[in-house]
């Protein structure tokens, strides 16, 4: 077992940290024109008492998410096609089989991976196919042979299109990223405004005992890393369907 | 002039006189800015955002101490094995030292700028290691034996057709210049390299104090599965990457994406808080927490200079600085080039030696004005070129300035001074940026305006 560094280490770093501070630097300048008020451009000066910005600041600045369900969820479909992932919101808890089954026969799979919970055991009756469960200690090789991956998510983020999935709520690490296609199955009331309410969320489900693995995933991987030009599919899968029912 | 600033000077030259390398290098920054203004004009209040992420790195920063003892605390109690690295060569050590541990062959790497800055592949490899970089640039560059040309895009001085050409050489594969079958050579070939690998090494964007995670920003899935597929996980990460609240990724995530690739969000943002917790399926059974201070804390004891340790490694900085633009990532021969390397280099490899680079500026202010956390860059440039000069002056920089002192405090002296360099300017024409020019090194590229035949002065009194 290779033990972490001795207390001594630890204790000299934060020395040199402690050391360094004693000499204070000057807080960020503030620009009235920063704070809103238009025109004014005095430095308000380094002594300003500075409180951690909360979500209600947070939602002042980032982009605008929308205040009703239709909005968030228009601006959610927008982002989601922006970042080239398919949303369909579903209108029966049937149209659940009859689009699983559709990517089913479009892409040929033979065989899919997914976990227990209430939606994928759905969706996993409705492809009828052998299903690889990540729930307990599984083959990453018998993973990684699956055609799609199908999951549950924590929510869906309308501001950036994103979902939000962690190791409890979606199968673990591997199953989200692993096979090329990775498909979320969301209930609509999953369907959060914005960041800061992501961030919330989790704190309220989850703190302090907090899953070791929380991903955003805003669309199908991708690189830029040749001459910027899109490529989707490099590491992870190559497509996202996203069926909120 | 030390051995960098004449290999700096030597290879600027080189590289700004290649037209075809410079095209490709605005092609991709012209890239960056259309998509950055975009995502930038989403946000509400930018100039509010920046400001908030400024003061929250600020607070991180003035309290590290007791930030990053929270921070370990956390992960400890959740069986994160903690390691302090003071220099490069004890993370090196720390590192070989767990991978011999476990009898480990193969290591896989997510894109990590600070396990480039403590060249850990060199030291693996020379322990007998096996590295594979999986991140799709630093794959390209690692099979080129290149460092990164820029932190946040590896290979961006290359062509596709470059690219095709490697891989045929390199992979044996069918040579081609179409994006997508090169991405799908990557992608075969690191299949094989996840699932074999007995150690994932990762680096990290973030650190989050409150609850004892590190935050991951990526586009193409390596980095998760990085984290997902090795027995053991090593993450390496400067003290400077910690935020105090987890809340605080809501403005960091848009603001890094928005920043560094003009995305409004990058693909995956990954928060990773331990090994396998029970009750998960997957996942590492070990993971072990780098943190390396590697001269942070001497940048940290520099009051004036010390917001310096607040980046967010975006990148933007290097894409706004024209001379950047001109002379590449590649001259500066630091691992964190353009004018945020310019601005820290000094502090953790000498003063002396890398002093050169914040010359290297126009001081336009490009820099700090695109700055997601406003650091002031370019003025940190000047300081350092003060504490460069202050440290080590230059005699004959000091023997004019004394001169020039001497002459234009002496009104009768001045005078005559401007007379006789009237008469003799058409002299220096002559020797006017040959090596027998005291002042050379200036008047090589630039032109020193004539001395005026006429004083105010003197047209004055004749007016009268």
């Amino acid at each position: 077992m290779v033990e972490a560094t001795p207390v001594n280490d630890r204790e000299n770093m934060l020395t040199r940290v402690r050391a360094a501070l004693r000499v204070p630097a000057p807080a960020p300048a503030r620009r009235n024109a920063e704070q809103g008020a238009a025109g004014a451009s005095a430095v308000v000066g380094p002594t300003a008492r500075r409180q951690a910005p909360g979500s209600e600041s947070m939602r002042r600045w980032l982009p605008k998410a929308g205040g009703t369900f239709e909005e968030r969820l228009d601006l959610f479909r927008a982002k989601a096609a922006q970042f080239k992932a398919d949303f369909h919101l579903l209108d029966t808890p049937a149209e659940l089989n009859s689009r699983i089954a559709a990517l089913r026969e479009a892409e040929g799979w033979k065989r899919i991976a997914s976990h227990r919970g209430e939606l994928t055991t759905a969706a996993c009756r409705a492809a009828g196919l052998p299903v690889l469960h990540t729930d307990s200690v599984y083959d990453v090789n018998e993973l990684e042979a699956c055609d799609a991956g199908i999951t549950e998510c924590d929510a869906l983020i309308a501001q950036t299109g994103s979902v939000l999935v962690t190791g409890r709520s979606a199968g673990g690490r591997a199953l989200s990223v692993l096979p090329p296609h990775h498909v979320v199955i969301a209930k609509r009331e999953q369907l959060l405004p914005d960041l800061p309410a992501a961030f919330e969320l989790l704190k309220q489900k989850y703190a302090p005992e907090y899953p070791s693995f929380i991903s955003f995933i805003t669309g199908p991987s991708r690189t830029g890393d040749i001459e910027r030009i899109l490529v989707l599919g490099v590491h992870g899968p190559k497509k996202l369907t996203i069926l909120c029912v | 002039m030390t051995a960098p600033a004449r290999q700096f000077l030597d290879q600027a030259r080189l590289m700004a006189g290649d037209l075809p390398r410079r095209q490709r290098i605005q092609e991709a920054v012209g890239k960056h800015r259309t998509a950055r203004a975009n995502s930038q004009s989403g946000f509400q209040d930018w100039p509010a955002a920046r400001q908030a992420a400024a003061e929250t790195k600020w607070e991180a920063i003035n309290h590290l101490d007791r930030y990053l003892e929270e921070f370990v605390r956390r992960l400890e109690a959740r069986g994160v094995k903690v390691h302090w690295a003071g220099t490069g060569a004890q993370a090196q050590d720390i590192i070989v030292g767990i991978a011999r541990e476990k009898k480990a062959r193969r290591l896989i790497k997510s894109k990590s700028m600070t396990s480039e800055e403590i060249h850990l592949n060199d030291a693996l490899e020379r322990a007998g290691f096996e590295v594979v970089e999986s991140d799709l640039g630093e794959f390209i560059v690692q099979l080129r034996h290149e460092p990164p040309y820029h932190i946040v895009m590896p290979a961006m001085h290359l062509t596709r057709g470059d690219i095709g050409e490697l891989f045929a050489r390199k992979l044996g594969t069918r040579p081609t210049d179409v994006p997508e079958e090169l991405v799908k050579i990557a992608r075969r070939v690191m299949r094989g390299e996840y699932l074999a690998a007995d150690i994932g090494i990762t680096g990290a964007n973030f650190a989050i104090a409150e609850t004892g995670m590190i935050s991951i920003t990526e586009n193409e899935g390596n980095a998760r599965l990085t984290a997902a597929l090795p027995k053991v996980m090593i993450s390496l990460l400067g003290i400077e990457k910690i935020l105090p609240r987890l809340e605080d990724l809501a403005l960091f995530l848009p603001m890094l994406a928005t920043a560094g690739t003009g995305q409004p969000l990058s693909c995956y943002n990954t928060m990773y808080g331990g090994p396998r917790q029970p009750g998960e399926p997957d996942g590492p059974e070990e993971f072990h927490v780098v943190l390396l201070d590697n001269g942070r804390t001497e940048l940290l004891a520099d009051a004036e200079q010390r917001e310096a340790l607040q980046c967010i490694r975006c990148g933007a900085c290097l894409y706004a600085c024209p001379v950047f633009r001109s002379i590449g990532g590649h001259t500066y021969a630091t691992t964190y080039s353009g004018p945020i390397g310019s601005v820290i280099t000094p502090h953790m490899r000498g003063l002396q030696d890398w002093k050169h680079l914040s010359a290297a500026s126009s001081l336009c202010g490009a820099c700090a004005e695109t700055c997601p956390v406003k650091i002031d860059l370019h003025h940190h440039l000047l300081r350092n070129r003060r504490n460069g000069a202050k440290e080590k002056p230059d005699v004959l920089e000091q023997l004019a300035y004394r001169l020039f002192a001497f002459l234009v405090n002496r009104p009768g002296w001045y005078r005559w001074s401007k007379k006789i360099a009237r008469a003799v300017q058409p002299a220096h024409g002559v020797v006017k940026g040959t090596p027998l020019d005291p002042a050379q090194a200036w008047t090589r590229t630039r032109e020193l305006p004539p001395v005026a035949r006429q004083t105010f002065k003197e047209w004055w009194r004749r007016r009268r």
